[in-house]
């Protein structure tokens, strides 16, 4: 491998990994459900529109949902059926709210679509923007975390030459194995991916970064990588620490290179993807095959048989669960994410969604139990650990204190919500609830602020408008009235005249009868 | 002591010169504060308060007329921050101007409706749509939910819905402190 020199991100944890629970066995594909449920928000931005109707057939692959918007995607049916309703339904969120689904009931011959046209250019002769739309068209979102449009993460825009394309392998978090299957299996279609991704940014140089808990993944993605004898491709092992996977966190490590506070990877003119991504972009561009389906880590004590699953985008999470043999008896909730920054989930029947990476069946204990909360003792031990630099206990501070304007003062949207600020906590206080608390009220504030400035806006359109009507109204009025006094004064000129000419008439005959005389 | 008086004269003079020319060469249109206060405002423009709208309210407190706690749709966030605005003490809201309620818009039966176009007429954000003799309707993404197009309608076809929470509009709840583990 390389001798590159790596750097080191500040704060982080060595946490207990747990990965072998789940990462013995090779990919599974997941039985077929008798009902897909196809959530039209699957990640950040707008949601997608729905192209279909209730009870029409549709084929795999089959685009369901048109984005709306630019930070938006197509989605595409996961397997063929018939479309049996479009309405609310549970959706993964920590709400554990319901959102507008597209219900599939499938009829189990799981037939593909005519793949589009596309496939037949080939994408080293395309032009960027072409294979972006290409990319978009296929659905496809980042698989790791928050699910960002990948086309638009394609995109150097007017940023002068990417220096870097990262993919990222480092798959920190404990007891998620995805990534690390997918590039034991998949490292030809990861390597593909990086091309085309390469191709539409014109990046100069790729590394490939991997946690060296993995050394399976990182010989075989070594393998392929030498295979292709390119020397500006690396694959790069990073020490395990928690978080290493994180965007920024793994820029620093593999670059040296600081994401500015509020700013993206190409403020420094770096692009990072994850894996399983990119073995999706190669997917589309090579066979035009949307994202219909994703792996998923099924794990933890407290399921029966822990293991990787290749599943339908929309398959419910309760069969899921059936295939890895259901929860043991010391089973207590259900994560979807992992320990540090995923969320419990109360129903079982939302579904499998782009982004969902695993489910954690966590049993009794297997966790560092949550204590009652204590005072906080300024000890300082989440500073230390916080791989954002940022003061944690401030940020506790003013969120509990609702000082909504000081606690981003402190850069709470810097923040990327690791949790080890609250691993560490010897007060066991939640501080990732204070801060997710302390974001969605200001984002609630923000849109509120909005709204009043629109209807002030339009409050005073409105009473601007009903002024100039009156205006109007007046001087509709007056020029009626100038009107009927004009009137008036012209009936006065021709009674005048009239009585000139009866004075003349008379004028003429008494002089008439003058001369007459 | 002749030059000190002399001095403090003459300095007098020329600072009350200059406060004179900036007072009158950088003058101020319309009074900043009002514009921070209705900057405040929820904008509902329900008149609860009484007043006639959000801004009228707001020179009205900005000339120390009226009281910061009469605005029921902004409730306990408005008053504190017109109170750090302003440097007044926080109240609790007036109950006899109304009490705080969730967001609430404006959804017109349209089977009752008989297009009269009152409800039109009172709308102080022009959020609902018809004509005379037409069906109206409410534009839900433009209401503000002052309920002012409720007492005109003479059929009383119009009701007051609260606003659902969805995925994107939801907030983490305050975290109990009993619980723990976020």
């Amino acid at each position: 491998m390389s001798g590159r020199r790596l750097h080191e991100f500040p704060g982080g944890l060595k946490l207990e990994g747990h990965k072998s629970l789940s990462n013995a066995h090779p990919i599974r594909r997941a039985p077929l459900s008798e009902l897909l449920v196809i959530p039209l928000q699957q990640h950040i931005g707008e949601p997608a529109e729905p192209l279909v109707k209730v009870g029409q057939k549709v084929l795999k692959g089959e685009p369901i949902a048109k984005p709306q918007g630019y930070i938006s995607v197509p989605i595409h049916a996961s397997s063929s059926g018939t479309v049996i309703a479009i309405d609310d339904h549970p959706v993964p969120h920590p709400s554990g709210l319901s959102a507008p689904c597209i219900l599939i009931k499938t009829d189990g011959d799981d037939k593909w679509c005519e793949p589009p046209r596309f496939i037949l250019d080939d994408w080293r002769e395309m032009e960027p923007s072409a294979l972006r739309n290409r990319i978009r068209e296929a659905g496809i979102v980042g698989l790791g975390g928050a699910g960002f449009p990948t086309f638009i993460k394609l995109n150097p825009g007017t940023a002068p030459a990417v220096d870097w394309l990262i993919l990222n392998g480092a798959e920190c978090e404990p007891y998620i194995t995805c990534d690390d299957l997918v590039m034991r299996e998949r490292a030809e279609q990861i390597v593909g991916g990086l091309l085309v991704m390469r191709h539409a940014l014109h990046a100069a140089r790729c590394l490939i970064g991997i946690e060296d808990n993995k050394p399976e993944a990182i010989a075989r993605l070594g393998e392929v990588v030498a295979a292709l004898g390119d020397d500006t491709i690396e694959v790069v092992p990073v020490p395990t620490r928690y978080p290493a996977g994180g965007e920024k966190q793994l820029i620093k490590v593999l670059t040296g290179r600081e994401v500015p506070s509020n700013g993206l990877p190409l403020d420094v003119r770096v692009v990072c993807h994850n894996v399983a991504t990119a073995a999706a972009v190669f997917q589309a561009v090579e066979d035009g095959r949307p994202l219909v389906s994703r792996v998923v880590t099924v794990t933890g004590h407290g399921i029966q048989d822990p293991c990787n699953l290749e599943v339908p985008i929309g398959t419910p999470v309760e069969d899921l669960l059936r295939e890895a043999g259901h929860f043991t008896d010391s089973f207590e909730r259900l994560i979807i994410g992992g320990p540090m920054m995923g969320f419990e989930i109360t129903s079982l029947r939302v579904p499998v969604i782009k982004t969902t990476n695993c489910l954690l069946a966590v049993a009794r204990d297997e966790l560092p139990g949550a204590g009652p909360q204590l005072p906080c003792i300024r000890c300082g031990a989440c500073a230390e650990t916080c791989p954002a630099r940022l003061q944690p206990q401030m940020l506790y501070w003013y969120s509990q204190a609702r000082d909504f304007d000081r606690v981003q003062d402190f850069k709470l949207f810097d923040c990327i919500e690791c949790g080890c600020c609250s691993y560490v906590c010897p007060s066991h206080i939640p501080l990732v609830h204070y801060y997710r608390y302390a974001k969605t009220e200001i984002w609630a504030r923000e849109r509120e602020r909005e709204k009043a400035d629109h209807a002030r806006r339009r409050h005073e359109f409105r009473q601007e408008r009903l002024e100039r009507e009156k205006r109007e109204r007046q001087e509709r009025l007056r020029k009626k009235q100038a009107a009927a006094k004009a009137g008036s004064d012209k009936k006065a000129e021709i009674q005048a005249a009239l009585a000139r000419v009866k004075q003349k008439k008379a004028k003429q005959a008494a002089d008439g009868e003058a001369t007459d005389k | 002591m002749l030059t000190a008086i002399v001095t403090m004269t003459l300095l007098a003079a020329l600072i009350g010169l200059v406060l004179g020319y900036s007072a009158i060469r950088f003058r101020v249109e319309s009074d900043p504060v009002v514009d921070k206060i209705d900057a405040i405002l929820p904008q509902t423009q329900c008149g609860q308060c009484g007043y006639s709208g959000c801004r009228p309210y707001a020179e009205a407190i900005a000339a120390g007329e009226a009281e910061i706690n009469l605005c029921p749709p902004g409730g306990e966030a408005v008053i504190q921050a017109l109170a750090d605005l302003l440097g007044r003490d926080p109240k609790p809201l007036d109950a006899d101007h109304g009490e705080e309620k969730p967001k609430q818009v404006a959804v017109i039966d349209e089977q009752l409706c008989i297009g009269c176009t009152l409800c039109i007429q009172a709308c102080p954000v022009d959020a609902i749509l018809g004509a005379a003799k037409q069906m109206h309707t409410v534009i839900a993404e433009e209401c503000t939910g002052c309920e002012l197009c409720l007492p005109p309608c003479p059929v009383e076809c119009i009701s007051m819905a609260p606003v659902k929470e969805d995925i994107n509009t939801w907030k983490w709840p305050f975290p109990r402190a009993a619980e723990g583990g976020a």
